[in-house]
């Protein structure tokens, strides 16, 4: 393995971690509202989250690119605002990353909150305590193993992301190529030995996260 | 305990629970069948719904007024609830369980832990998890912990109904025990004429969402001929 290998894998490793990062909080608590209030609009959100597990990755992409782009209204503004420049960043990779794995985050962290008896709930709250308390001393406890597997499901998404990263980041050695961009590239330029080698490793991170996904799931039903 | 109920009204889906009632005991039994709405009756007594329109309260101690905006939210109720599945935290051991709620003793005297499990004879079992526990001992920490909580009244939502009638013979005496000793006020809905007969001494007859009357458990079921068990037969289990 070479060094621009190592980079390629860092590269991955890092932008899919720090996209999970940043979609955990959104996801746990727009999963929480999904389970357990009613609001207006919660249809049209649903939805909106779902969208990226149906549509095309490079129709999501081309929607990322014209949003995040220097004339779309947020590439322009955190451009104006922070000078900051998305497209064809490696900042575009995590935001590909993160958008196209959100929904695999909300529906297992909403099922784990589902799951539990809302009568938990309620009895905690006669009991004296605040819905805060409820919530981290009831709430979270059960549904960590949820949790935690939709976190995995998400990070291994990121991993595998591709369709909407290449669009929206492109194939910038050393910036924006990650793993499954890399392998594409490989394959393009007739490299298959190499591209096979990464094929390898990527395979072996996504076994050992849906394993260990899989492994808290059934810890959590088996509770 | 004065327990008075005005114009509420509260509606789900086609269903509408509508109370408008003033009695007074120490064990007020909510009797009727499924669906009669004793669980939701129950629940906006505990504040876990809020209905469009009605007044709660239990002695002097408004819980619930609409017409003036006043609804103290359930953890500000000082109501132990016991639901019908008990709603006992799995992931917690019998002892955190007892003392989610629990208040300093400074704040509740004659209720403390050691008491409490002394009089529902829970100390064996106090450091073992939820899921070791047989029907009946999940049954007397989930009264156990509303008792520690302090509460001013305690909610009973057919506690007994998926026990089998052998179990039920050995808890009963357990309810009259915390009826007795601690003197706590008590809703207890039952679809049980026995069980109204032996623990309430006033009881609320529902039917379709509405309170059809409000008397002495024995002035309604003494004409009854469908009571397997007569009043007392649960003192013989003792």
């Amino acid at each position: 393995m070479t060094a621009d290998d190592a980079q390629v894998i860092g590269l991955t490793l890092g932008t899919a971690g720090l996209s999970t990062l940043i979609i955990f909080p959104f996801g746990v608590g727009l999963a929480w509202l999904l389970a357990r209030k009613e609001w207006p609009g919660k249809s049209l959100v649903e939805t909106l989250v779902a969208l990226p597990l149906v549509m095309p990755p490079v129709a999501t992409g081309l929607i990322l690119l014209n949003l995040l782009g220097r004339h779309g209204p947020i590439g322009a503004f955190l451009e104006n605002t922070f000078g900051a420049e998305i497209v064809f960043t490696w900042k575009a990779v995590v935001a590909a990353m993160a958008v196209m794995s959100f929904p695999f985050l909300v529906r297992t962290v909403r099922l784990a909150f589902e799951e539990i008896n809302p009568r938990l709930e309620h009895v905690a709250r006669t009991l004296g305590a605040s819905p805060a308390r409820v919530f981290a001393t009831i709430t979270l406890p059960l549904a960590a193993r949820g949790m935690l597997a939709g976190t995995v499901w998400a990070f291994a998404r990121a991993l595998g992301e591709f369709g909407a990263t290449i669009l929206v980041a492109g194939n910038i050695p050393g910036h924006t190529t990650v793993m499954s961009v890399a392998i594409y590239s490989d394959i393009q330029l007739g490299q298959d030995g190499h591209a096979y080698q990464l094929l390898g490793v990527s395979a072996l991170l996504a076994f050992a996260a849906i394993l260990f996904s899989n492994h808290f799931s059934r810890w959590g039903g088996a509770r | 305990m004065n327990f008075s109920l005005k114009n509420l009204h509260l509606r789900q889906g086609t269903f509408l629970l509508q109370a408008d009632l003033e009695t007074s005991g120490q064990v007020i039994g909510i009797f009727g069948s499924s669906g009669a709405g004793k669980t939701s009756l129950l629940e906006v007594v505990a504040g876990l719904r809020q209905p469009a329109s009605g007044f709660i309260a239990v002695d002097e101690r408004v819980l619930m007024d609409i017409s003036t905006r006043k609804f103290l939210a359930p953890e500000r109720r000082g109501v132990g609830y016991v639901p019908q599945d008990l709603a006992l935290f799995p992931h917690l051991s019998v002892r955190k369980n007892l003392t989610y709620g629990h208040k300093p003793a400074a704040l509740s005297p004659g209720i403390n832990l050691a008491h409490v499990a002394e009089v529902l004879e829970i100390e064996p079992m106090l450091d073992r998890p939820i899921s070791d526990l047989s029907g009946g001992q999940k049954q007397r920490v989930a009264f156990a912990r509303a008792l520690l909580a302090s509460p001013r009244l305690l909610l009973m939502d057919e506690p007994l109904a998926s026990l089998d009638h052998e179990l039920k013979l050995k808890i009963i005496p357990y309810l009259k025990r915390i009826r007795d000793e601690f003197k706590i006020p008590m809703l207890y809905v039952s679809h049980s004429p026995d069980e109204v007969i032996e623990l309430c001494d006033r009881v609320i007859v529902m039917r379709g969402g509405q309170c059809l009357r409000t008397s002495r458990p024995g002035e309604i079921f003494e004409a009854s001929t469908s009571m397997a068990l007569k009043p007392g037969i649960y003192d013989s289990s003792k």
